[in-house]
């Protein structure tokens, strides 16, 4: 209805804004409840009280002004052309991500029919700014971190999509919007009651997601490309200002999205009983697809809060020798049940 | 019982949940304070009239951050014919608290129980040399050294 009265150009603009948007004020909302304020209390501590007035809300966009305002610091040896375009080609590919992600009926700026297989693919474009990072800053410690990074980037990229071929091949499409349909149609085992939200039928793939997820976005069992203790920050050593900010924002940006991605795949994405058409569909869409982002946004930041980092050799191993096994083992699961039901 | 692999991985979660649902042990310093304990180490008092300017405590102190000058004086003797009676009459009593490590050497060694630890620790200046407590400054503290715990029961009295 909306829609229609609108020309494509208008339409293109409005969903170009919505993602500008939404890509900082989802690695803000991240930042501030989950780093800020639910690792203080989960090491029995308040975290920041005083900016904004209350609980410290303002304390992440104070930073980010803060950082805005910094001086633009290239080190003398730095590529300094690579070194530029490094935070934004890992930026531009966290902004892709949210494409495809739908979060109503109508509400998705653009249902692809390789919907998922286009997220994964951009999500890991990731690697070639992490690279173009620690090879352009001229540094050790970035050099190591970007090539850490990308080792486990391109390693934990295989249990990621092996994972997601699990959910294709019970829904049948590779469409977000159409896996969003397929939970709610489908049944369980046979059993119909409100649909089947993949993590049902596919828990090993839920938790193999879940995992690669983690290491997808250097959170910190798997957080060896950024060990502060020996890497300073790994690829991000030399970046300082808004560089550095667009770093921290694709960070949890990449969260917020990867999070939504598992959320669509898994926990039945937009879709509520009560509205399947129509303005309510959309209007609910968001909020129940918000809820299901931040409920799996905590899962990811619990895991990092809890548990230290994995050397860098056990990391690899268990990628290589657990999650891809594992997402493989997966596979032939959801086939042979995927033909039984 | 063979145990259950990742069973540590799944109490570990559980105690970060754990902690994040109980009240912060931490508090928001200048609007609320912590009650620090009766025998915290803050700040050394001086109870001037116990004093008899023997130096012992400068002496002992290892950061020699004690400085004390008295003068001897004659008194009035106690007795009629006696002799007249000298006393130490304390001129100076400075402790520089931007030297002392809070040993507690003085308070130990005081014979006449004229130096006391008190709990008080908001006392920071913002020029180091305001740090130096002179003897009316060290004096004031008194007000705050908190009262000895009560003895156990059945405990001797002190005579």
């Amino acid at each position: 209805m909306l829609a229609l009265s609108l020309s494509y150009w208008q339409v293109t603009t409005i969903k170009t804004l919505v993602v500008l948007s939404i890509v900082p004020a989802g690695a803000i909302i991240l930042g501030y409840v989950f780093l800020l304020k639910m690792m203080a209390h989960m090491q029995s501590r308040l975290g920041p009280m005083e900016p904004g007035g209350f609980h410290g809300w303002f304390q992440l966009i104070g930073d980010g002004i803060k950082f805005i305002q910094k001086e633009d610091i290239i080190p003398a040896e730095a590529d300094r052309r690579v070194f530029a375009l490094a935070p934004l080609v890992i930026l531009i590919s966290t902004f892709l991500i949210y494409v495809v992600v739908p979060s109503g009926p109508r509400l998705v700026v653009q249902d692809l029919d390789v919907g998922i297989f286009f997220a994964l693919a951009v999500s890991s474009l990731s690697v070639v700014g992490v690279l173009m990072a620690g090879w352009s800053s001229a540094n050790k410690y970035s050099l190591l971190g970007a090539l850490r990074a990308a080792g486990q980037l391109i390693a934990y990229e295989l249990p990621l999509v092996l994972a997601v071929v699990g959910v294709v091949i019970q829904a049948g499409t590779m469409s977000l919007q159409g896996i969003v349909h397929a939970q709610a149609d489908q049944a369980i085992f046979g059993v119909h009651l409100v649909g089947n939200p993949f993590v049902i039928t596919q828990v090993l793939g839920f938790i193999l997601f879940l995992a690669a997820a983690q290491a997808e976005l250097s959170q910190t069992p798997f957080d060896m490309p950024v060990a502060e203790s020996e890497l300073v920050a790994g690829f991000m050593t030399e970046y300082s200002g808004f560089r550095f900010l667009f770093f921290f924002i694709s960070e949890f940006g990449t969260a917020f999205a990867l999070a939504g991605l598992a959320a669509t795949l898994y926990l039945g994405g937009w879709y509520q009983p009560w509205f399947r058409h129509g303005l309510m569909a959309d209007l609910l869409g968001p909020l129940v697809l918000g809820v299901k982002v931040m409920f799996v946004a905590f899962l990811i930041f619990w895991i990092r809060f809890t548990f230290p980092r994995f050397r860098e050799d056990q990391l690899q191993t268990f990628a290589w020798k657990y999650l891809i096994p594992l997402s493989l083992l997966n596979i032939v699961l959801t086939g042979i049940l995927k033909v039984a039901f | 019982m063979p145990q259950l692999p990742g069973r540590g991985l799944i109490k570990g979660l559980g105690v970060t949940f754990k902690t994040m649902t109980q009240p912060a042990v931490t508090v928001q310093y200048p609007k609320e304070k912590e009650e620090p304990p009766t025998r915290a180490r803050g700040v050394i008092a001086l109870k001037e009239e116990n004093c008899t300017a023997c130096m012992l405590c400068g002496r002992e102190c290892p950061d020699w951050c004690i400085y004390i000058e008295g003068h001897k004086e004659k008194r009035p003797p106690r007795r009629e014919g006696g002799k007249p009676r000298t006393v130490n009459i304390l001129d100076r009593f400075d402790i520089d608290y931007a030297l002392c490590m809070y040993c507690g050497i003085c308070v130990e060694v005081c014979p006449f129980d004229a130096l006391f630890w008190t709990p008080e620790y908001e006392y920071s200046e913002a020029r180091i040399a305001d740090l130096l407590h002179d003897k009316d400054k060290l004096g004031e503290w008194m007000a705050t050294v908190p009262e000895p715990e009560a003895l156990e029961a059945g405990a001797e009295k002190k005579k």
